[in-house]
């Protein structure tokens, strides 16, 4: 049985707890007596019989018919499925997505459907690469599909094969992928990592084009968002769920797969990362010295190899389908069996060790914004209730922070970082006057499409996807960071973490309440 | 007309030295030997085998080849260990110089290798070669590859004690009867599932004599029906080119190895029905292996896939479908693929 989320309050003889910094870790004493570390629930069992599951959730879904009375000859049939970005770190193969694409595709060749397109729902994702996609659809699906055309990547600056569904009551506009909107089914094979994931924002995210995702990627709608995990608060659920009725009422029929996944992150040697620090064993010990020693040495670009290369041992723990919003109840409560942790009271200082991955630098670099929006955007908001930290409280972060960018993935990342982030960090002011620019830039546009490269306009978002931390917290203070680079982000950086906290104490006072989020693996906060 | 014919070589003086020295040697080797055979002939039972006895009919000794090999002493560890080296060591480099194989489909066993409650499992490939069996023992993966016996012909393999020792040891090959149904055959086989190791079995009896598949026997579907072991259909791809039935020495070749989801009975399925299922997966994994995951489900849906066994027609008609099935056909473009770049207009 695993055990669930703890919650432990530091004292003398608590050891140093782990804390990450990008591609290295290191063990930081917290003070005794007013501080907390809050430990992920051990992972849950992941269901025995994969495929089993997957055929039964097929035939008997929730309120709909089952996928084969869905499936006629002569029909259009859609597969869009999550893109890279989950989960994280990747999963070793098979990938869920293959196995339940797979399944699919059995059940619409035996009910002879010849006419099947399936694409990778990226939004303003980068594109992803031959081996990437080998990864996630498995090698069968790619050398049926890919050589025909049939598999392909959602392009949302083409507008040859967008189509506008009509707009909300608020005024948004609803414009997905063109083949997906005119098929007689849209099959969506998802991964729920986190609350936030799945419903309509699949569709309504990972389909749609830049003028469709303007309307909730924007500051008011992250500003508004407490937290993006918790539906009923969360201003981004609400745009999405308002255009998921446009879809409903104009858009193809949908038939929604959703999975949730274990929060077993870590496969061996890593696995003493994911363990609580007094139940290391010696050989934990002697892993993480020798994983310290070694990556001290290691050049930057080889640990991130390391660390990129590792592929999560986690695997599916439920799989629901059916409409939409239904599956996506289900799939939340499941999410939530495994990842919340209850915590009572805020604190004035929350810390948080930023790992090597996020969903936007997956083989890729953390550059400075990603480090930003992993730490203010997604850790910050991994919380149900209340923020974790206080209004006006302090974010202290520990990673190297270095003035680093993928030219390849991360283009308009660069520009943002010298001419942007150079004028102004307020969210509003940068939305106002650069994101336009940027967003309507031929060039990125070029890279968009034809390369590897992220939108122009999505290191704005990430920039958005902090703001509601950036307004809440009187300071945020990078541990280890390269001084220019957190001057440049409008942060602080701090040699150690005790300087952090001495520098801390002019906002939050002499003995502040510490809580540090032990993550990954990832938990939610449920803050009483 | 007289005929030219090669002259008499006349041997040297000193070769014929050396054979009257080689003669003499033999001779006193005799006559060294000759006393202690005589005294021992002389002696009679118990030295000597018991005569028998007018009008007593001695039983006939049980035999010890055929399916009645012991083959117990090649799953020691002494032989497992022997056997582990020599399947890492030259059975492998063999395959790999011979075969070049491809192996596909392992992923689809995650499930099988995750689940404790399974203990053997049946691996049931086509057959065209010899080297069916070594590749199956380097290609199926690693959670069952040490635990691995081989059903082989008993009426082949095990009919020379020599022959069967080498074929226990180095492939852990189990003798099974391929005309009549053997009770002792299938009797160890259950044994041995129950007991966690797992089998290759070739539904079709024997190597292919034409390039084609022949129907399955129902061995593999009865022994999972008897035992709960799950069938993992497997399809092998090119070893009748490279060692085929009737050919006196191998061509090196490329060789595919596809293994498929694994098939438990159903309830109140009968070994018929079960091994005909068990006989389209490989039929499907075979359609795969030459076009690719769709097609071959479409065409399996639709009814149009090639039978394993080819089609009925007999003579050069047969064989020439057998090379309009091997052509790759629009698995052509299983190359990987150049960038598709998007039309950006002008």
């Amino acid at each position: 049985m695993p055990r669930p989320g703890f919650v432990l309050e530091v004292d003398r003889s608590t050891p140093p707890i782990l804390f990450w910094r990008g591609e290295n870790f290191s063990l930081e004493k917290l003070p005794a007596d007013r501080s907390r570390v809050i430990y992920a629930p051990e992972p849950h069992k992941v269901i025995d019989d994969i495929d089993g599951a997957i055929n039964h959730a097929l035939l008997n879904p929730v309120d709909m018919d089952p996928l084969p009375t869905l499936l006629v000859p002569g029909m259009k049939l859609t597969i869009a499925f999550d893109d890279i970005s989950l989960p994280l770190p990747k999963m070793t193969r098979p990938d869920i997505r293959q196995r339940i694409i797979e399944a699919v595709l059995d059940m619409a060749a035996e009910a002879g459907v010849d006419d099947v397109h399936i694409i990778a729902a990226l939004a303003l994702h980068r594109r992803m690469t031959e081996d990437e996609l080998r990864h996630q659809l498995g090698d069968r699906i790619y050398d049926a599909f890919a050589p025909r055309g049939m598999l392909y990547q959602h392009d949302a600056e083409d507008p040859d094969n967008l189509a506008l569904l009509g707009e909300t009551a608020h005024g948004e506009e609803v414009e997905i992928n063109k083949r997906a909107a005119e098929s007689d089914l849209l099959v969506y094979v998802n991964i729920n990592l986190v609350a936030m994931d799945g419903g309509w924002k699949s569709t309504a995210t990972g389909l749609a084009s830049y003028r469709s995702l303007r309307h909730h990627h924007n500051t008011h709608t992250m500003q508004n968002s407490r937290s993006f995990m918790d539906a009923h608060k969360s201003e981004l659920h609400k745009s999405n769920w308002r255009m998921g009725e446009v879809m409903r009422k104009h858009g193809p029929k949908i038939f929604q797969i959703e999975t949730t996944v274990n929060n077993d992150t870590f496969p061996k040697p890593f696995d003493f990362l994911a363990k609580r620090e007094w139940e290391w064993n010696g050989r934990d010990r002697a892993k993480f010295v020798a994983a310290k020693a070694g990556l001290n040495r290691t050049p930057p670009r080889m640990a991130r190899n390391i660390f990129h290369g590792i592929e999560a041992p986690h695997n599916m723990t439920s799989i629901q389908c059916g409409e939409v919003e239904a599956v996506h109840r289900l799939t939340t409560e499941n999410v939530w069996k495994q990842q919340l942790v209850e915590v009572q009271g805020q604190t004035d200082i929350l810390t948080m060790g930023i790992p090597f991955i996020c969903p936007y630098n997956v083989n890729s670099i953390m550059n400075p914004i990603l480090v930003m929006c992993t730490g203010l955007g997604y850790f910050f908001n991994l919380y149900r209730g209340k923020p974790l930290v206080r209004e006006g409280g302090v974010v202290i972060m520990t990673h190297p922070t270095t003035n680093e960018f993928h030219p390849v993935h991360h283009p308009s990342y660069i520009d943002f970082f010298e001419q942007v982030l150079t004028e102004t960090t307020v969210p509003h002011e940068l939305e106002a006057r650069f994101e336009k620019q940027f967003a309507q830039d031929d060039w990125y546009r070029h890279l968009y499409r034809t390369s590897y490269a992220y939108h122009g306009v999505h290191p704005f978002y990430m920039w958005y996807w902090g703001s509601h931390g950036l307004q809440h917290c009187g300071k945020v203070i990078i541990v280890g960071g390269d001084a220019p680079t957190v001057h440049r982000l409008g942060f602080t950086p701090a040699s150690t973490l005790n300087d952090a906290l001495e520098i801390a104490s002019d906002v939050v006072g002499r003995s502040p309440t510490i809580t540090h989020l032990h993550t990954p693996p990832l938990m939610v906060a449920d803050v009483k | 007309m007289a005929r030219d014919y090669p002259k008499q070589t006349v041997r040297s003086a000193a070769s014929r030295r050396v054979l009257e020295r080689a003669a003499g040697l033999a001779e006193g080797l005799e006559s060294l030997a000759r006393k202690p055979v005589r005294s021992w002939r002389s002696k009679g039972f118990p030295y000597r085998a018991p005569s028998v006895p007018r009008g007593v009919e001695v039983p006939p000794k049980p035999s010890t080849l055929g399916a009645d090999f012991d083959t117990d002493f090649a799953r020691g560890p002494g032989s497992r260990f022997v056997r582990r080296l020599l399947v890492a060591g030259p059975v492998t480099a063999m395959v790999q110089f011979l075969a070049r194989p491809k192996v596909e489909g392992a992923d689809r066993l995650t499930d099988l290798a995750n689940n404790e409650s399974i203990g053997g499992v049946i691996f049931a490939p086509n057959h065209h070669s010899h080297l069916d069996t070594p590749l199956m023992v380097t290609a199926v993966p690693k959670p069952w590859r040490d635990r691995l016996v081989v059903a082989a012909a008993a009426d082949y393999f095990f009919d020379k004690r020599v022959k069967g020792t080498l074929a226990a040891l180095t492939l852990n090959a189990i003798p099974i009867d391929r005309e009549t149904t053997s009770r002792k055959s299938s009797d160890e086989l259950r044994r041995l599932l129950t007991r966690d190791w797992s089998l290759v079995i070739y539904p079709e009896g024997g190597r292919s004599p034409d390039g084609w598949g022949q129907e399955f026997k129902a061995g593999a579907a009865y022994l999972s029906a008897k035992t709960g072991a799950p069938v993992v259909p497997v399809f092998i791809d090119g070893t009748g080119a490279i060692f085929g039935k009737g050919m006196k020495r191998p061509k090196r070749g490329h060789t595919r190895v596809v293994f498929g989801a694994p098939l438990f009975p159903d309830e109140n399925e009968n070994t018929r029905r079960f091994n005909d299922r068990i006989e389209r997966a490989v039929t499907l994994l075979g359609d795969e292996s030459s076009t690719d995951f769709w097609t071959a489900r479409r065409r399996a849906a639709s009814g149009n896939a090639t039978p394993l066994t080819g089609p009925d027609y007999t003579g050069w008609r047969r064989q020439w479908a057998l090379y309009e099935h091997r052509k790759v056909g629009v698995a052509g473009q299983r190359r990987r693929q150049k960038r598709r770049w998007p039309d950006l207009g002008n």
